[in-house]
């Protein structure tokens, strides 16, 4: 999709941070200022051309709960059944397709490690396919920002 | 309305986040009233989760296919145990590495413990941007792997709120 100027200032500015206020689209709209109309129309727009996931917090897994990232090695005819069956657990998001004999690839996310185990082991029995469990050990960089206002 | 979220307020209100505020002029006040709290009460249980460190940003978050950054690779390492942590906190820091974390290793199906990911527009791009990224930090030799993303099935936030809370919040 193509971002006009007020998106690209929306997403630079307030990707890594937002007022935390009762307006807070008033607050991003005087910071930028333009009109609290403008902010929220900008954001529907990007909203409705799958720019925008969400507005509010991500949270930190490890104080708000369980997750992990889990690799199926999906044989070519059954990867969108599988991806589709995949897809329909609430547990589940980032659920990519990658260019390896493990080609499926999703974080699943709850609310403590024993919600996953039972998870990993319906995973298994629906799908017959063995999942790689990969919780993170480490974290030595979290920057989910993306540098939008040098766009073309 | 009293002036503090009770337990299952508060379990709510964290499910209502995951799915995002709404775009609306007073967002954290149609929360509220889903959950029969105050809008101030709200506030003040997100500043004080904010406080203790719960979220890793407040803000707009994006999907990154959609606005044009079509290559995303997860570089992985096969690192010894003893250099995994020098190693993964340079990487950490090195230009366009978006995310880089330590991970098991599942052995004999998966031998590799150090994850980067890496976005941009162009495959081309992403392959050389890895490729000097290797060189530059003495790592061509160590086994490793490039894995690009050729659908995405799924993208949203994590749902941690437990599902009771989840099944109550958003009826």
């Amino acid at each position: 999709m193509q971002l006009d100027s007020l998106s690209r200032r929306l997403i630079d500015r307030f990707q890594h941070g937002m007022p935390l206020c009762a307006e807070p689209y008033r607050a991003m709209a005087e910071a930028l200022e333009c009109s609290e109309e403008e902010v929220l129309a900008s954001l529907q727009h990007l909203e409705q051309n799958g720019g925008l996931s969400r507005i509010g917090p991500v949270f930190e897994h490890s104080l708000a709960g369980a997750s992990t990232l889990v690799a199926l090695a999906v044989p070519p005819a059954r990867v969108e059944a599988v991806a589709a069956r995949i897809n329909s657990y609430p547990e589940v998001n980032h659920n990519y397709l990658r260019e390896h004999r493990y080609n499926l690839w999703f974080v699943i996310t709850g609310p403590d490690r024993a919600h996953l185990d039972r998870l990993l082991a319906q995973i298994e029995a629906e799908t017959g396919l063995t999942p790689l469990d990969l919780p993170m050990r480490r974290a030595y960089r979290i920057d989910l920002g993306f540098p939008i206002g040098d766009a073309p | 309305m009293t002036g503090t979220l009770d337990h299952w307020q508060a379990m709510q209100l964290r499910s209502l986040l995951e799915a995002g505020l709404p775009l609306a002029a007073r967002p954290y006040q149609l929360l509220a009233e889903r959950i029969g709290a105050s809008e101030k009460a709200v506030l003040e249980q997100i500043r004080s989760w904010s406080e203790d460190g719960l979220f890793r940003r407040v803000g707009l978050v994006l999907k990154h296919r959609a606005l044009g950054f079509r290559a995303n690779a997860m570089l992985v390492m096969d690192i010894p145990d003893e250099q995994v942590d020098e190693v993964g906190r340079r990487l950490g820091k090195a230009t366009g590495v978006n995310l880089c974390y330590q991970r098991p290793r599942r052995m004999p199906d998966w031998p590799y413990n150090l994850f980067c990911m890496v976005h941009g527009r162009e495959r081309e791009q992403v392959c050389q941007l890895i490729e000097k990224l290797l060189t530059e930090h003495g790592l061509s030799d160590v086994p490793h792997q490039l894995l690009f993303s050729t659908r995405a099935f799924k993208q949203c936030g994590g749902r941690y709120a437990p599902p009771a809370a989840r099944e109550l919040a958003h009826g």
